[in-house]
Parts: C-alpha cells; structure tokens; sequence
C-alpha cells in the first residue's frame, strides 16, 4: 500500500495513494502523511485517489483525520482523481463538503 | 431474511479476526459472487459492505480478546446474494445507537463512525443481532441486476 508524496510548489503537498485502503492499510498511510505534513507543513494537502483501487469507510476516516490536521496548521484538504466507486463512500461520509475536491467528474449524475 | 428455497451455491469460511484478512474476506466474497457474472458496482458494494462487516469484528467485537470470524455467503436463483458476518466476540449493548451515522466508539483512532451506514447504502437489507457477551450476527442481502 505504498503512498507517494512530494511537494508541488510552495505551499502545497500532493499525496498520490496506490492500492486498497482499509483499516489494516490506513494505519500505514496516516503515518506517512502525517510525518509529510510535519516536515513540509503545506497550506494545501491535495490527496489524489486515482491509484486507489478499493475504499471502504477507514478512507472517511483518513479524510477526517488530515482535514484536522491541516486545519490546525491553518490548512486545508482537497481530494482528487476519485473513482465513482471512492466518491460513492466519501459522499455518504459528506466529504464532498470539503472545499475544492472534485465531486462529480467521476459520472456521479450516471449513478 | 427468510429465504425458503434453496439456494443454488453457498461458501463458509472461519478465519482469526485479524486485520490483514479484512483483505482476504472481501476478495473472497467477491470471487464467489463473482460467478454469478455481476455488474462490477454491485460486485464493488459488497466487496465495500463486507470489509465494513469485518472490520466491526476486528475492531470492535475482539478488540479486548482474540477470536475467529465466520462467514457464510449463499445466492439464489433469483440472483439474491445472502452475506452472514458471525462474531462471538463483546456484542453490541445498543445495536440502535451503533447503527446511527457517525456514532463510534472510538474516534481516537480515526473510525469515521459510518460502517453500518455504508453497510445499508450498499445493501437491499441488512439485519443486526447481537448479545453483549456472546457476539453479533450482522446479515446482509443484496439482489443482483439481470444483465441484459
């Protein structure tokens, strides 16, 4: 469940997750974002999902997680690249509430 | 939850609730649903629904303790998927409280709270028993689209 995370510009950090996120693999990733944040302390966290292949609701809770944290450091968290099936889970959670993410490109009108 | 026919396939499986088979349990679920030549969301929200399922367990039902999951999976001839997620673990004390959205018991740890919720959006049926002591039966049903 590898995670690839680098800087883009001054302020912002882009954290690109590959493979399946569950509460066994979420624990794995909090603790690689978290240590990014730490040591870039970004304004933006910009978490891309396209490589991501299955979701179930331990993704809320990642969300929920680094949308504190961020906003502690006087950040924020955007999502993007979901597939419909990951925008599916982050829109029962109200995810979709958090500024800038791109709800609805994934053909959420198709159902 | 009755189902009085019976059902043309049915898989079992008991494993120790341990995180690494959250994975396990879903990908198998899948591959037997997977027979039935399924619409690929659907085949997503049970794979979704089940790692929910089993999570709980994991999380919650042994969290003080050690213990196996038992899973049972049967499809009908009307292509109704049955999902039982069996536990002997803690049980639930308030199965009403535990199913509201967002309500967890422990949000130190970054549980969103929306297991069940996720459980009954991507499910037709779900139904929860539970004694504190003994463990939790969680069933979940789910008819299948006839493709065209």
């Amino acid at each position: 469940m590898p995670v690839y995370i680098e800087p883009d510009g001054d302020n912002v950090l882009v954290a690109k997750i590959t493979g399946e996120i569950d509460h066994h693999s979420a624990k794995w990733l909090r603790m690689d974002i978290d240590t990014a944040i730490n040591d870039n302390k970004p304004l933006l966290l910009r978490l891309d999902f396209s490589g991501v292949t299955f979701m179930d609701s331990s993704g809320v809770g990642l969300v929920m997680g680094r949308n504190l944290g961020m906003k502690e450091i006087g950040g924020r968290v955007e999502l993007i690249n979901m597939p419909p099936y990951i925008e599916k889970v982050m829109t029962i959670a109200g995810m979709d509430k958090l500024t800038g993410s791109d709800f609805g490109k994934g053909g959420k009108e198709n159902g | 939850m009755a189902n009085k026919t019976k059902p043309t396939n049915e898989m079992k499986l008991i494993f120790p609730a341990l995180s690494l088979n959250e994975g396990f349990a879903r990908t198998a679920v899948s591959s037997f649903v997977g027979l039935l030549d399924p619409r690929m969301d659907e085949l997503i929200d049970i794979k979704t629904a089940v790692s929910e399922a089993v999570t709980n367990c994991i999380v919650h039902a042994y969290r003080d303790t050690t213990g196996d999951i038992e899973l049972t999976v049967r499809v009908y001839a009307d292509r109704t998927v049955y999902i039982k997620i069996k536990d002997r673990g803690c049980g639930i004390e308030d199965i009403g409280q535990a199913m509201e959205p967002l309500f967890t018991t422990h949000p130190e740890e970054e549980r969103s709270g929306l297991g069940f919720s996720v459980m009954e959006s991507f499910c037709d049926e779900i139904k929860v028993t539970s004694k504190p002591g003994s463990g939790t039966t969680v069933t979940l049903r789910k008819k299948l689209r006839t493709k065209l």
